[in-house]
Parts: C-alpha cells; structure tokens; sequence
C-alpha cells in the first residue's frame, strides 16, 4: 500500500520519458542508481531472468560468482565493513535463499548493511510445493531489518529504494528483497529510479534531545575516574574524529569492543584496550570502579558485560546509541544520549571541559603492567619449542605497520588477533562479534578486499573455521583478489577445548580435529602456499607471504593446548578476570 | 517488580507479514500472547494491533522498543488495565431445548446482558460483551444446561488519555525525526538523578 503512494509520488515528479523493460533490468538499474559496483553471487532456476539480464551489465556490474550463498553474503558483510557501502548480494530461491541465513542473521547481530536479492519461484506457484520454492520472508524475518516479496515488476524500483535506505541509514542492518520469477520476466513502463529518503514509519535517527547531552556533560565534568567504551557505531556513523576530539578535550581513558577496534589508533595515548571475555585486564577491572561510565555506540553485549549484576554498579552510565531500543536494555542507563554519536559527540565535546587524568589513566597502566608481565610477554616473547598464536600477530604488525585490513574467523585466534593486532586506520577489524560464525573469515576477506583495494586483506583463520568455507579458495583462484590467508593450526577446536580444559574437567569431547594438508589443498586452487612450525621461519615466511603478488596461504603450527588469557570466565563479574588457568 | 496484564497497542502499516514480525519479537522471548487483536484504525492506512499480555513492565517496555524499531510500526503503547476501556466478545451455543425447559430465558438476558443472535429450533446462540470475569459468568451460568460451543474474542482497547492518531501521523510525515524519543523514564526523574 505505501508503497504505491511512493510510486505515486515519484510519478508526480517531472514527467520523464517512460521506456519499457523487464523487472530484472529495473533490478541491475537500481543497483548502477544505488552507486553499487559488486555483487556477490550465485545463479539458479528462479534468478535466472536477472543473471540473463546481467549479461548485458557485466561492464558496469562486476559480479563475483561465490562457491556457496554463505560465502556470497559474508563477502557482502566484508565489502560492507570496509567501504562503509551495502554488500549486494543475488542467490536463487529455495537453498540458495536458505544458504544465506547464517550471514543475514550475523549481519543482523553486526549490524551490517546488506541487501540481497533472492530469486522466487513463479508467482502463481507461491504456496504450492514448487520446485526450489521455500517460504524465505518468513524464514528470514528474524534475522533481517526489513524483507519484502515482490510479484509484480512495478512495485521493483520503489521497493529496491527503499532497501538500500533501510540497510544503510539508522543502525544499519541486512535486508531481503524476495522476487518471483513472473515479476523479473514480467515488462513494465519504466520511468527512471529515485532514491528514498523518507518512511513515515520508520525513524532511522532519534531525535536529539539537548537536555540529555547537557547532562551527560555535567556527569562528565564532574567525574573523577570516567571510563569511555566505544563499540561499532562510531565507525558505522563515521565518527571517528569526532570521537577522537571527544576523547581527546576530555581526557578520558577508552577501551573498544570487539567491533569497535581500529576507530580510533590502537597505539592512541588514552585507548587502554578491548573489552571483553578475552579482552585486557584493566578495562575490564576498572568498568567496576570508574564513577561515570560513557558507552559510544556499543550494545553491552553479555560477552563484554559479564554478569550484569556485577557490572559497573557503581557507575553513573551515560549511553550514547541511535537505536533506542538499546538503552537500558542490559544496563540500566543514568542518562541516554539518543541519536547519530557523528552529531552528538561534537554537542558533547563542545560542553565538556579540557581535562587530564593522570592518576586514572596510570592505573590502566599498571594493569597493563601487570598483564603484561604475567600473561602478554611470554605470548608474544615465548622461549618454548612451539610457537604461539601472539607472536605470529606480533611479526605481522611489524610488517603491516598497522595499516592492513585484518579479518578474523572465531575462537583463539580471533581473541589473540583482537588482542595483539595493531590499526591505524579505521575500518580495519573485521570479524564475526555477535553471531561468532565460524567459517566468516575467508569468504568476508574476499569482500573486504573489493570493498577496499588499496590496502592489504589478511584472513587469520583457525583450523576447524577454515574447514567450514575453504570452498570459497575456488573464488579467489577464479577472481583473484589478493588475499593473504594466515591459518593459525592448533589441531584443535581450540576455543571449545580451552572450555573443557578449564570447567569440564579436561573431558576433550570432540575437539579434536584433523585437517588436510592446506598447502596441498590451496595449491590445487592455484594459490601458493607454505607450512611452518619454527619460530626461524616465521618472520621470514610471514614477508614472503606479504611480498607475494597475489593470494597466498600461510599454515602456522601453533601451540597444541595454549589458552586464551585473560579471561573472564562466564557467569562471573568483569573484576573477576583471571590471568591464568590457576586462578580460573 | 511484578507481572501484571498490559494491553499493547500498535499503530502500523497494512503490510503483508508485519503480522509474524510483531509476533516473533514475543515469542523469540518466550512470551505467551494472550489475546491479539488486529484492526483498522481510526486513520485510514493505519492499521491497529491490540495485544494482552501477562508481564512486569520492565519487559513490556523492552518489548515495545524492539516493536517500534521495526521499519512498519509507526508507535506502540502499552497500559494496565485502569489506563484502558477494554471489551471482549463471547458467543455461547446451546441447545434451545435445554434453555426452552430448564432456564429463565428473559432473566438470563437481562442479569448478563446477553442478547440472543440466533433462535433456531436445535440450537441458540447467545452474545455478550464485556471483561473476561464477566464473559466468564455466563459460561457458568450454561454449563449445566449443556454448553455446545463456546467463543470469545480478542480483546479491543481504547487507551482512556489517548488523543488519537491523527496528530501523531502528521508529524510521522515529515522527515525530521520523531519526538516519541521524549518517553523515559529518566525525565521524570529529572531532578532525582541530577541533584550533584
């Protein structure tokens, strides 16, 4: 219904020359209006009028042909992450459809701006049992910001402007567009493309209310020990300067979560680090005795809280997020700054007073000092026979100079990555937070590397998630992004089996698991290759790899049972972190 | 802080699956909807759910946030009971026979209310408006006359404060942001929080 009263309204707007094409063109014509230059996907019997009008496009859409819909809309998730833009995606209808829920629902989590576009079967067998027909709005509504069915090509340009505004705009989120065949075959009086900039229902950005931010400053100004956490939504709003001012006229110490790393310098004189299960160890202790606790676009995820009964009770908690649905949903908020942080950080900044903490800020220092000495230094300085996970990410900084992009899979090695990586430039960590999918890393690297061409892509993968989409090195062979594929190989599912290790009495249940020869297998797709397990090789392989022209696959043998610290164990409060498995 | 019942009422679009969208934000919670109620509003477009259900209010005003969030929900409110003018709807079917022989036809009527919508010569149908406990009377009431089949509706609500959609609609229209932000608890506590 309304969306025929936009249609209405965009005819009403200068009379343009109406030409007829099918609902597939209208398709790829929104995408050209919509800035879009990649499409991640996978052809089948239900798309296949809109890959036939692809043909006609391939010069002005580059489309990558994935090996799997999952891979299709992780490297969306990654183009989306590091050029700031949607990831588009096309899959066919049926298992295509149900291949990309894994990703819709991560990127639901991550707040990921996706569209896909999944094709339908035929109007008129909608509800019959077709051939590859699977009621896909309904699977995917939990896992989607906004999907939508379209049976009849002319509602396509409305419906596909309002996709792109809804994906992008507000806290970003994925979005399904369902086309039956009919409505892509199916020819129509074509007028042009406008974009949509306006739903009556939908408020992408509350209002901003100044008294909260006068407030907010108040608390601030008056705070002794104020403690600022930063989550995505600084990079999603692209306010890392504004940010970084904030932070910088008040003085206060910051940490990141997992999402929210490379926003701001890791190396900046008041980021004392990440949040967290695995995070370090003073942002976590001192969450419980900072008096004013400033929370920038981060969600409070239980991963960062830990028991919230336990979390931050002595704080007086200023939360600044433009989904308002956050507020108060974990923790209780003192006073909630709704809107877009690009505009209410600089209100913020502007009613804060130019101060320093010296006596705060050398406390996260002395913690620092302490985790350095008990669990940091022998990670990254170890005397042992088997390498560790922290000195490979150690060796690569130095080559990096922090200026790579650095996708991660889940487990250990995203902890140690997440904890080690050095960034200079934002948009420069790029993982699986919320859903922790494994099987991400490799697929969303080969997004990431179209999204931003002009810096290094570097997937660090652990043994078992480089098992679940390995089938995206057929991608890379056949396209050739320039990938530099890290496995950090513990023959083990090392984050489950540091939990069996610690709290099920070392009960090993399937966490052992054997892998391919990698180097074999990435050569079958071309892609060279090398296998290492001496600390002597690794600077030297590590640059080998960097200086390859192209993609390239290092497996490093790690450490069999080396654990993740510190640690806060859950069901336990962020003070509670241990540093190693004797205070577990 | 105590379960109570809330009536949940949401003002949205007429789109095709908002219905399972709405829905899915309770039962993802598992949260038991005890009645649901779907209808036009008094603006034409809008659409209106009314939905009962049995929780503390802190949960219910989560709720309502994650319900507004969705792209076709214009606003959600939620009240208690005192803050509502609410009725439900009851059919009764009983043999005539039965309630012919056996009842005060006219004072059953009259004590409850009920009005007769159907006199056939097998079966009667009765109707009544009017809260649960009172719907629940008449069940009573006929059951020893054999109650054949029994119906209640979903309930509707009235929100007693509410000054009507229309103005709220307005100002949906325009692109600047809404001012539905103002709602928290916080400002009532204005001076509480910020006496430092």
């Amino acid at each position: 219904m309304e969306i025929l009263e936009i249609t209405k309204k965009q005819s009403k707007t200068e009379p343009k020359t109406v030409i007829s094409v099918s609902g597939s063109v209208a398709v790829l014509e929104a995408l050209l209006a919509e800035g879009v230059e990649t499409i991640f996907g996978y052809p089948g019997g239900a798309i296949m009028p809109i890959y036939d009008a692809l043909y006609d496009y391939h010069d002005r859409l580059r489309h990558i042909l994935v090996r799997h819909e999952q891979g299709a809309i992780h490297a969306a998730q990654g183009f989306a992450r590091t050029s700031g833009n949607a990831g588009v995606v096309f899959a066919t209808s049926g298992p295509g459809a149900t291949n990309l829920v894994t990703g819709l629902a991560d990127a639901m989590i991550d707040s990921t701006p996706v569209v896909c576009i999944t094709g339908q079967v035929f109007a008129h067998l909608l509800g019959t049992d077709a051939f590859q027909e699977t009621d896909v709005i309904n699977i995917t509504t939990p896992v989607t910001k906004w999907n939508y069915q379209v049976t009849d090509a002319t509602e396509i340009p409305a419906v596909l402007a309002k996709a792109f505004y809804i994906a992008k705009s507000g806290r970003p989120g994925p979005v399904v567009i369902d086309i039956t065949k009919n409505a892509q075959l199916q020819k129509f009086d074509y007028s042009g493309y406008e974009k949509c900039e306006h739903i009556r229902s939908y408020r992408p950005k509350p209002i901003v209310r100044k008294e909260y931010v006068e407030e907010a400053a108040k608390l601030i100004n008056a705070a002794e020990r104020p403690f600022v956490l930063f989550g995505q939504g600084v990079i999603l709003g692209r306010a890392e300067k504004e940010f970084k001012k904030f932070i910088e006229k008040a003085g206060i110490p910051s940490a990141w979560t997992i999402l929210g790393m490379s926003a701001i310098p890791t190396d900046h004189p008041l980021a004392v680090g990440m949040l967290g299960m695995h995070g370090n160890y003073g942002p976590n202790v001192l969450t419980n005795e900072c008096d004013v606790l400033i929370a920038v676009g981060m969600r409070f995820d239980d991963r960062v809280t830990g028991r919230l009964d336990k979390y931050a009770k002595q704080a007086k908690v200023i939360h600044l997020d433009i989904d308002p649905s956050e507020i108060d949903k974990n923790v209780k908020t003192t006073v909630p700054v709704w809107g877009d942080c690009k505009e209410t950080l600089p209100m913020l900044t502007e009613l804060v007073e130019q101060k320093v903490y010296p006596q705060w800020l050398q406390r996260f220092r002395d913690f620092r000092q302490k985790e350095e000495e008990k669990v940091i230094y022998d990670e990254l300085n170890p005397t042992g026979d088997v390498l560790t996970m922290g000195e490979v990410i150690k060796e690569l900084n130095e080559l990096t100079k922090g200026n790579a992009i650095i996708v991660t899979d889940v487990g250990q090695h995203q902890m140690v990555a997440c904890r080690y990586a050095k960034f200079n430039q934002t948009k420069s960590n790029i993982t699986s937070g919320g859903l922790g999918t494994m099987g991400y890393a490799l697929p969303a690297a080969i997004g990431a590397a179209y999204g931003d061409p002009t810096r290094a892509t570097i997937a660090i993968i652990g043994d078992g998630g480089f098992q679940m989409t390995l089938q995206e090195l057929g991608t890379i062979m056949q396209f050739k992004p320039d990938i530099k594929i890290i496995i950090l190989n513990n023959q083990f599912l090392g984050m489950v089996r540091q939990w069996q290790q610690l709290f099920h009495e070392k009960r090993y249940s399937f966490v052992d698991i054997t892998s391919p020869d990698f180097v074999q297998v990435a050569k079958g797709f071309g892609i060279p290759g090398k296998s290492i397990s001496k600390r002597e090789e690794l600077k030297k392989s590590l640059k080998e790899m960097m200086d390859n022209d192209g993609s390239y696959l290092l497996e490093v043998m790690v450490g069999k049972e080396n654990n993740v610290f510190p640690m806060v164990p859950q069901g336990r409060g962020v003070a509670e972190i241990v540093l190693c498995r004797e205070e577990v | 802080m105590n379960k109570q019942e809330y009536t949940i009422t949401i003002y949205t679009e007429n789109q095709v699956g908002l219905l399972n969208r709405i829905a899915i934000i309770f039962s993802r919670r598992k949260i038991n909807i005890e009645s649901l109620n779907t209808s036009p509003s008094e603006v034409d477009s809008v659409h209106r759910f009314t939905i009962v259900i049995n929780e503390t209010e802190d949960v219910v005003r989560k709720l309502c946030r994650q319900v507004e969030k969705q792209v076709e929900v214009l606003k959600a409110y939620y009240n208690t009971e005192e803050e509502i003018v609410w009725q439900e709807l009851a059919l009764y079917k009983v043999s005539t026979d039965a309630i012919a022989e056996k009842v005060k036809v006219e004072r059953l009527l009259r004590e409850f209310g009920a009005r007769a919508v159907v006199i056939r010569k097998d079966y009667t149908v009765f109707e009544t408006t009017g809260h649960r406990e009172e719907t629940d009377r008449l069940i009573k009431a006929l059951e020893p006359y054999g109650l054949i089949e029994f119906v209640r509706s979903a309930r509707v609500a009235i929100i007693k404060d509410s000054r009507g959609f229309h103005e709220r609609l307005k100002e949906f229209e325009y692109q600047e942001p809404g001012e539905e932000a103002i709602e928290n608890e916080y400002l009532s506590e204005n001076e509480k929080v910020f006496s430092m």
